[in-house]
């Protein structure tokens, strides 16, 4: 009796699991471990994925030259934030570039103190950063502006990545959603 | 003329159930409201599709375009029954793992995706289509993506 009470709990308590939370973003199933990365982070430190355990983790990938998708993402992730209120507090936005060469961490904390110093920028050699983003499959292509030979944009992948308390990556939020939404699927992805 | 009357009534008799079968199949079409056992439009990498690949096999998974419907079919659902990773899309899919992206206005998307020569694929979310022959158009749609014609309208 007690066996078979065991296994309807375990039932009820997979089939909870397994229920839509009714995020915005998309949802992998089953979540897996986020890829771990150590780069140097734009305060100076190191910046390893995998000690922000206990915090919900927003992923952006982008570079400070760039003028149209950056921005607004970061702009509207500051939004999000200030939403969140007190639960803001465990959630930490990085923001991972995909132009190392340019990309400094004394360049990167000035850009994104601009938004909100609390997000955390990571950079680190182009062989460090690309190894980043194969494991994420995140896409970086330069290319350069007309007219000049040493001045390029890189077209990126523009998604946020949620990694949750447990470092799984648990969802991902195409670019043009709102901070409405980040406010959303984070309040819910702290909870479960 | 009496017995060939009587021939041709049979015929006749078929021909209009035939043509009322007909209409009232397309009114059906065109007036029902739409609803789908699933709100997931699922596209899935069969295993073996990467050991094909490497054979030179030119496959595609994923038309460059995707139309969803809002309210009908407007989640899509990528699995990745491969034995490797696959940059599907816009995500990068584990082996066994799925990848579910509700939406929930009327949007253009567009996507980096690796696996299509672009280097882009769109997602094209549309209103539910009103009763009559915007209805029916969408049935027709549908019918024919989801027949064998769709792998052929995929590459062409």
């Amino acid at each position: 009796m007690k066996r078979l009470l065991f296994a309807a709990l375990l039932a009820v308590q997979s089939l909870l699991h397994a229920a839509p939370l009714g995020l915005k973003a998309g949802v992998f199933e089953p979540a897996r471990m986020a890829p771990d990365f150590a780069v140097r982070g734009s305060d100076g430190k190191e910046l390893k994925l995998s000690a922000f355990r206990g915090k919900l983790v927003v992923l952006e990938f982008g570079y400070t030259s760039c003028v149209d998708v950056c921005p607004v993402s970061l702009a509207m992730l500051a939004q999000a934030r200030k939403q969140l209120g007190a639960l803001a507090s465990q959630v930490q936005v990085i923001y991972v570039t995909v132009d190392p060469e340019r990309d400094t961490p004394e360049r990167m904390r000035k850009y994104l103190g601009a938004f909100d110093p609390a997000i955390l920028g990571g950079t680190g050699t182009p062989e460090q950063m690309a190894k980043v983003r194969k494991d994420y499959g995140i896409s970086a292509t330069k290319k350069m502006i007309d007219g000049s030979k040493t001045e390029y944009v890189v077209g990126h992948s523009s998604f946020l990545y949620f990694i949750d308390r447990e470092g799984k990556l648990r969802a991902l939020l195409p670019y043009g959603r709102t901070a409405d939404d980040v406010a959303h699927d984070a309040a819910i992805l702290l909870k479960n | 003329m009496t017995q060939s009357r009587r021939f041709f009534r049979p015929f006749a008799l078929a021909l209009a159930t035939l043509l009322l079968a007909v209409a009232a199949l397309l009114a059906w079409a065109a007036l029902a409201p739409v609803a789908l056992d699933s709100r997931d439009e699922l596209f899935e990498i069969p295993k073996g599709t990467w050991a094909r690949r490497m054979a030179g096999d030119k496959i595609e998974i994923l038309p460059s375009k995707v139309q969803l419907t809002l309210g009908a079919n407007d989640v899509l659902l990528l699995r990745n029954l491969d034995d490797v990773p696959q940059i599907f899309g816009p995500v990068l899919i584990m082996p066994g793992q799925s990848f579910r992206l509700p939406f929930e206005t009327v949007s253009e998307n567009q996507f980096d995706c690796t696996a299509h020569a672009s280097g882009q694929m769109s997602v094209s979310v549309q209103a539910m289509p009103a009763p009559g022959l915007a209805r029916l158009q969408w049935r027709a749609r549908r019918l024919v993506q989801h027949s064998f014609l769709s792998g052929y309208l995929w590459k062409n």
